[in-house]
């Protein structure tokens, strides 16, 4: 069973490294796992400028190799997750980035979610007091209401 | 329980409730007009560049057409540019080979080839089938410099003053509209500051 699996692996194994092939001549290496697991994290928060809905993780395109290229050359001069992001939004601008920082102009866009839940909020306990608020007022206006009614 | 019928107050709160839905809607209907509008401008992907109005890239790069003669930003100061990325792999820059021969006909400003990720004999065949529109070719085949540029396609086409900051950038093939209605103002303007500093 265990070398049942070991082969499966290292059949998805030569699969994927056909597919890098293909697109990348020279795949990326990675000196350890620690820098890979880095690596990884950074790029999947990074978007690709070319293809726009896809991650650099995640696109072939020529240009998101050469930015992958450019973010592990980065990592291995010492730069710091915050100075690579910058790096990249000096020259690509905020779209780069998949949490956008927070400022004035983004505002609406990290707060509106919670704006759009107080308006619920506060249209839902709205209906909660008029619904509640009738039972108390109802003694004190049912014989008016009996006399309209009847 | 009986509805509550309390009052005029009560009534007139009731019918103005009612409107909430449908303004509800009316806004949701404003939303996706105004992306439909956004959404028919045709280079509605193009990303704004944030270098406009910033020092173009520090660069150093071989000349296409002479071996071994390297070119920086420095030695193309003094007269504004416009640095035209291409390769000979983008169709894209084929459809705007043309328009761009023509503007550059005019002599109105020098154009500057970027050759971005190509290869040298693939590059000079390329300019030797369609013509050679570029005052001069600079390449950059491991795309570092591109980056500088934050290029991430080709054509792309920048507008570097005399001074070397980046005034304008378009993103997609140029065309004869493109070059009326933005990039022949925008020089007009470079020109007009030029005059008067």
């Amino acid at each position: 069973m265990r070398a049942l699996l070991l082969a499966f692996a290292l059949m998805l194994c030569s699969a994927s490294a056909v597919a890098q092939v293909a697109t990348d001549a020279t795949p990326l290496r990675f000196t350890d796992a620690g820098e890979e697991k880095r690596f990884h994290a950074l790029v999947s928060e990074l978007r690709c400028v070319m293809c726009q809905n896809q991650s650099l993780a995640d696109s072939n395109a020529q240009i998101a190799v050469d930015l992958r290229r450019e973010v592990l050359e980065l990592m291995r001069k010492g730069k710091s997750d915050g100075e690579i992001k910058d790096f990249l939004v000096a020259r690509y601008g905020e779209f780069v980035l998949y949490r956008p920082q927070v400022e004035s102009k983004t505002w609406l866009l990290w707060f509106g979610p919670a704006l759009v839940l107080l308006a619920g909020g506060i249209v839902v306990v709205g209906a909660v007091r008029r619904r509640s608020r009738p039972s108390s007022a109802q003694a004190a206006t049912d014989d008016r209401n009996e006399e309209q009614e009847w | 329980m009986s509805e509550p019928t309390s009052g005029s107050s009560s009534a007139e709160r009731k019918s103005t409730m009612r409107w909430i839905p449908l303004a509800i809607v009316a806004a949701l209907g404003v939303l996706l007009f105004a992306g439909v509008l956004l959404s028919r401008n045709p280079n509605r992907d193009a990303l704004p560049s944030p270098l406009i109005g910033k020092p173009a890239p520090a660069f150093r790069l071989p000349v296409l057409h002479e071996s071994g003669r390297l070119v920086t930003d420095k030695d193309l100061r003094g007269a504004p540019y416009l640095l035209n990325v291409w390769g000979s792999w983008c169709p894209a820059c084929r459809d705007e080979h043309p328009v761009l021969t023509r503007f550059a006909e005019t002599k109105r400003v020098r154009v500057i080839g970027f050759n971005w990720k190509d290869e040298h004999a693939d590059a000079l065949r390329w300019l030797e089938q369609f013509g050679n529109p570029y005052l001069m070719v600079l390449t950059d085949y491991d795309g570092k410099a591109a980056i500088d540029w934050g290029i991430y396609g080709a054509p792309e086409t920048f507008l570097v003053d005399a001074g070397g900051t980046i005034r304008w950038k378009y993103v997609g093939p140029l065309t004869d509209e493109v070059i009326q209605n933005e990039l022949l103002p925008k020089l007009a303007q470079i020109d007009a500051k030029g005059q008067s500093l």
